[in-house]
């Protein structure tokens, strides 16, 4: 899958778990904590969500491996290829 | 003569309500716990649960009207308590809106964006969860503006309530603390407890089980105080005219923080009951309605005891202000690795501050201590909860 894909679908999938935030407004390069608030229940909901999505089994010590929208979208290109 | 369906009071400090949507129409049949209309609180917008079964025989308040706690909302025709009602009506329940059975989910945030850009989020189609609207539904739906007319009689007046919906709740928050501190004796203990166990527990659970049936550390103490209130007379339940009732059961309020501020604390019911994965379940449903907008009357009224727990990256210790008419809050701060002495040798050890405010009408230190000293004990055994 393209990088811009994944991206698209991940942000749709951010937006899902947290509707108070925009997506046009997400920074790929900072944090969702430090944009949003993003809490261990935010990011609990996101692997499910993304497990749902992608099929990606994303074990808990791999959770700051998606922190941002960049790094989210590295993690799933080398879990997806 | 049919019955009374009136606006129930979310907790001490509301007095008043707006009604939003009915999701019922006169003839509809209902069910006690349908959610059968919405109305805003300065706790944002909740789903009100109707209290028994029948027939509705009229709307008496309108949507878009504020009325007081105890207003009739409708009229219901209760089977047994009415001869009009003995011959059933042939019309089926009647949902007013939504795709998905007369629901409509739409989060604050949302909703108070719909309002800026006048538009009508019943005609807003929605992609988040359980088609909840979402502010990207409404972004989306202000640059298509002929599939969502404007709705001009009513823009302006909830234009004017969006705009003060932050400032609102706020006020309400320190209504309520204000007679908390006001009325209640507060009484203030804390104790810092070990959790190590509870965290390899954890890790090792979350690391066997898939992404669905992971728990939170909060789900933990969670159960671990629901199952000390069990153990413990005097914490869980209600001060009310002079007088303290134990509940029955124990439903733990949740402190949940809303993104862009304010505070909910919804319950998570007969939560003594639950196995620890289907309480997480609950937990996290809980946590994404309180922050789509999509609480229940019920979960907001029911809370014996509340826990607010701040959660990792933040403080070592919380001193909690109880909510009425509730006589305790256990607060929890950050697990941290801490210098700690076991076995007469210094040791670096994960944790975890719990604290205890609780009513001096009710209960003093030493029962309060034995309280905190059960969660503890229930959290040094996390495999028992």
């Amino acid at each position: 899958m393209e990088r811009e894909q994944i991206a698209q679908r991940v942000l749709e999938l951010l937006t899902g778990i947290a509707p108070d935030v925009e997506a046009a407004s997400v920074v790929p390069g900072i944090d969702f904590r430090d944009q949003f608030d993003f809490d261990s229940m935010d990011t609990l909901n996101f692997a499910i969500a993304l497990n749902r999505e992608f099929g990606v089994e994303v074990p808990e010590a791999d959770y700051a491996r998606l922190a941002s929208l960049d790094k989210c979208v590295e993690y799933l290109q080398g879990k997806l290829d | 003569m049919p019955s009374e369906f009136r606006l129930p009071a979310l907790g001490a400090d509301m007095d008043e309500g707006t009604v939003l949507e009915w999701h019922v129409a006169p003839g509809a049949r209902v069910k006690r716990g349908d959610v059968v209309a919405v109305v805003e609180t300065d706790k944002g917008a909740i789903d009100v649960e109707i209290f028994m079964d029948g027939v509705v025989r009229e709307i008496v308040v309108p949507p878009g009207t504020k009325v007081p706690v105890g207003t009739v909302l409708a009229l219901v025709d209760v089977p047994g308590e009415t001869t009009a009602a003995a011959s059933p009506a042939p019309s089926p329940p009647s949902a007013v809106e939504g795709g998905d059975g007369g629901r409509l989910r739409i989060s604050p945030a949302a909703r108070r964006r719909a309002r800026e850009l006048d538009l009508e989020f019943t005609a807003i189609k929605g992609t988040g969860p359980d088609g909840a609207i979402t502010i990207e539904d409404v972004e989306r739906a202000k640059s298509a503006p002929g599939r969502t007319p404007p709705a001009p009689q009513r823009a302006p007046a909830r234009a004017a309530e969006g705009a003060g919906e932050g400032a609102r709740m706020r006020e309400a928050i320190a209504a309520a603390m204000s007679r908390s501190k006001r009325e209640i004796p507060h009484y203030y203990l804390s104790t810092t407890v070990d959790v190590r166990p509870a965290t390899e527990w954890l890790a090792a659970h979350n690391a066997a089980a898939p992404v669905t049936q992971r728990l939170l550390f909060a789900a933990l103490l969670i159960k671990a105080v629901a199952l000390a209130c069990r153990e413990s007379k005097g914490f869980s339940g209600q001060y009310r005219d002079g007088r303290y009732e134990e509940a029955p059961a124990v439903h733990v309020g949740v402190a949940v923080a809303l993104r862009g501020g304010g505070l909910v604390a919804p319950a998570i019911m007969d939560t003594a009951d639950k196995p620890l994965v289907a309480l997480m379940d609950d937990f996290r449903a809980l946590v994404t309605r309180a922050r789509a907008g999509r609480l229940r009357a019920s979960e907001l009224a029911a809370p014996t005891i509340i826990l607010t727990s701040l959660g990792e990256d933040s403080v070592d210790a919380v001193f909690p202000i109880i909510q009425p008419p509730q006589v305790a809050i256990v607060g929890a701060g950050a697990v941290v690795e801490r210098p700690w002495v076991v076995d007469g040798a210094v040791a670096p050890r994960q944790v975890l501050t719990l604290s205890l405010g609780a009513d001096h009408r009710v209960t003093d230190g030493r029962l309060g201590a034995q309280f905190l000293a059960r969660i503890a004990a229930k959290l040094a055994h996390p495999e028992a909860l």
